[in-house]
């Protein structure tokens, strides 16, 4: 058990790195505090599994620090680090039982065959395993298989964090969701720090507490689920979580007003600092945007209504930009003109795809 | 899945049965026919029912006896020969390099002795082993040691037994690299997290998943040196007296040298019913690992 802290950590996988481009891992500084239920969320090749794979030892950072707690551990090989991590597809020791492929890591660090023995009862029963516990490892289903490394991972007691590396992609969907609950209630219930890699945002705001978003190397967020969903710091984060993603607007400020094409907005707060160069970008979710009927709000043309089952998204265009938008139950729109209301609290603004804070305008104060 | 009936398939093996029942049913027939008649020349056979076979298992015969002890020879080449080379072809290939240039250096090496006719090895080491001109056996004549491979028999059977060895090793080698190649690196680095050691890294992923090449590395090698003939007849001889006279060099005296046909066809009905017995066992023991746990399963 401990916090993990990563200190100007950045990896390149070719041998003499220039360019940013020729890192995996571009700087991160993080802390994971002891116990928390993190999940690290970002699209394939964006380098969560070579940040699992370095804090757990199995890659050697080309730059930075890991701590544990305060024990620099960067030079530690894995096999010193006492943490315990689960691989994307299932590896089991085929010639060995299920029994004996829980017990591994516990006979391999010596620890006594009654305690070993009691502690893959428990994880075998957590786990729903106790039916083929005396049965040979190789040829049960993908899913059993994964559950026994799962297992593996789980059997230590004592580990600085347990890592998952999407443990769950080969899992039939059904069974996904239980463990998924079976693992919250091990953190609960051990208070092991868990990082739990995926690219599925339902999968990480269900299990963690707190998420960390990684896009292209680079970590460009860390936040609780409703954090990530109201207040994105970044277009990336935006875009990626939620279903639709934020609407990203490219847009013109003038004080306290942005105007789309010619469509002018008035924003709660006002940016005066943005220089000429940067990229401006306006971001509402869909959720924060509703469709109203033609001459209630800003003018649009209605493309299509998709119904997304807890909801309906309307596909519409304002100045020629697409966006979508939520249909309030009730309304009914004749044919393509309507109007949207854009709730003004949630209405960011992103210079360069960062989310630039603005100040309060006297008038709005209040 | 659904099988698919096309009789067209026929075709394509029919040539294949035609081929075998042409290269090896008809005079595999031959030698049935000779093994069971007796002939004074001039190609004037009669029927001798089983009584070359009852000679040839029979060790108070001179024929039994001269059987029985060239298939014990055999028998203890291919035991030493397996001995040495399935162990040393499983740590050549677990020390091969895993990627990097190196590799394609490496295969390339180990696959030259590979290519060298079996005669040309038994010529090299002819030379390369004698006392007077040999390199090898020159150096090990003035490091102190006796070693004459032509008059003592033992150091002809080091001489065979390293020459075997250097011949076909990486064959083993090969195999199991190729075994080694299939496994995941996910494996690897569960058995670092798991805290494994080198040791059980071994035996409990890189073993296990090279039992199948392993036994077809058993069953080639111990096909090939239980009818080794090549090479120890340019090398040896046979000899000095009978000491590397195997059962092939034995076959090929009896049937080419005395022209005993009855002899040599029984003989060799023999030798290929052990080969085939022995293999069917070395099969069984091997894959009753996999046999066993299915029926645990069921
Ligand atoms: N062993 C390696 N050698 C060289 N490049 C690598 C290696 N492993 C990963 N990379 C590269 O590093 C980048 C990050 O890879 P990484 O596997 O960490 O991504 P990931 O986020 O885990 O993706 P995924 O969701 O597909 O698992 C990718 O561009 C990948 O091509
Ligand atoms: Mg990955």
């Amino acid at each position: 058990m401990a916090r993990i802290t990563l200190d100007h950590l950045a990896h390149a996988y070719k041998a003499n790195p220039r360019t940013a481009e020729d890192y995996a891992l571009k700087e991160i500084n993080h802390v994971w505090s002891q116990g928390g239920a993190y999940a690290l969320l970002g699209p394939s090749g964006c380098g969560k599994t070579t940040l699992l794979n370095i804090i757990s030892g199995l890659v050697r950072p080309t730059r930075g620090r890991v701590l544990f707690d305060d024990l620099d551990v960067t030079d530690l090989s894995t096999e010193a680090r006492n943490i315990a991590q689960v691989f994307q597809f299932p590896v089991v020791y085929d010639t060995m039982t299920v029994r004996e492929n829980l017990a591994f890591p516990l006979k391999n660090r010596n620890v006594p065959r009654d305690r070993t023995a009691r502690r893959v009862e428990e994880i075998a029963s957590l786990l729903d395993l106790t039916r083929v516990l005396d049965r040979k490892a190789s040829n049960l289903t993908a899913d059993m298989k994964q559950k026994i490394s799962l297992g593996r991972g789980l059997v230590r007691p004592d580990v600085a964090a347990i890592l998952f590396d999407e443990p769950l992609t080969v899992i039939d969907p059904h069974l996904k969701w239980q463990l998924r609950s079976t693992l919250k209630e091990i953190h609960r219930a051990l208070d092991i720090t868990m990082i739990y890699v995926t690219h599925d945002q339902t999968e990480a705001l269900t299990f963690a507490d707190k998420v960390v978003v990684m896009h292209d190397g680079a970590v460009v967020q860390t936040g609780t689920p409703e954090e990530l969903f109201e207040r994105p710091t970044h277009t990336f984060v935006g875009h990626f979580i939620g279903s639709p993603g934020m609407n990203i607007l490219p847009c013109r400020i003038e004080g306290a007003t942005a105007f789309i094409g010619n469509t002018m907005i008035p924003l709660r707060r006002a940016y005066r600092t943005l220089s000429d160069g940067e990229r401006i970008e306006l971001g509402i979710r869909p959720e924060f945007v509703q469709l109203q009927p033609k001459g209630t709000g800003l003018p649009v043309q209605v493309r299509r209504i998709d119904d997304i089952g807890r909801a309906r998204i309307a596909r519409v265009e304002m100045s020629g930009r697409p966006l979508a938008a939520s249909v309030p139950d009730g309304i009914s729109i004749e044919g393509n003109e309507a109007s949207l209301v854009l709730d003004p609290n949630h209405v960011h603004i992103y210079a360069n795809g960062h989310l630039v804070a603005g100040e309060a305008t006297g008038g709005h104060a209040a | 899945m659904t099988k698919t009936l096309n009789n067209k398939a026929w075709f394509f093996v029919l040539p294949v049965f035609a081929i075998v029942a042409f290269s090896a049913v008809l005079p595999l027939m031959t030698v049935v026919n000779y093994s069971v008649q007796d002939t004074f020349g001039n190609n004037q056979f009669f029927w001798n029912g089983i009584g070359w076979f009852q000679e040839l298992l029979d060790p108070s015969s001179q024929l039994g006896e001269q059987f029985l002890s060239s298939l014990m020879r055999t028998l203890l080449f291919s035991a030493i020969i397996l001995l040495i080379q399935v162990p040393l072809g499983i740590v050549v290939a677990l020390s091969m390099p895993r990627e990097g240039w190196t590799v394609a250096l490496c295969l390339v090496l180990m696959a030259l002795p590979l290519l060298i006719p079996w005669n040309v090895v038994g010529t090299i080491w002819q030379v390369f082993a004698r006392g007077d001109i040999g390199l090898l056996g020159w150096i090990v004549n003035r490091l102190g040691i006796d070693y004459n491979y032509t008059g003592d028999p033992i150091d002809a059977w080091v001489t065979i037994i390293v020459m075997d060895v250097w011949h076909w090793t990486s064959l083993v080698a090969l195999l199991c690299y190729a075994g080694l190649k299939s496994i995941p690196d996910a494996y690897y680095q569960a058995a670092r997290i798991d805290g494994a050691s080198r040791w059980a890294v071994f035996r409990t992923i890189q073993l296990p998943k090279m039992r199948r090449v392993l036994l077809i590395a058993v069953l080639l090698r111990f096909m090939d040196s239980f009818m080794i003939y090549t090479e120890p007849f340019v090398l040896t001889g046979g000899g000095p007296g009978n000491a590397t006279t195997f059962l092939s060099i034995d076959l090929v005296k009896l049937a080419l040298g005395q022209f005993d046909l009855g002899k040599a066809a029984a003989m060799s009905l023999v030798y290929n019913l052990i080969i085939l017995a022995i293999c069917w066992v070395f099969y069984t023991v091997m894959t009753n690992v996999d046999a066993e746990r299915d029926r645990v399963e069921a």
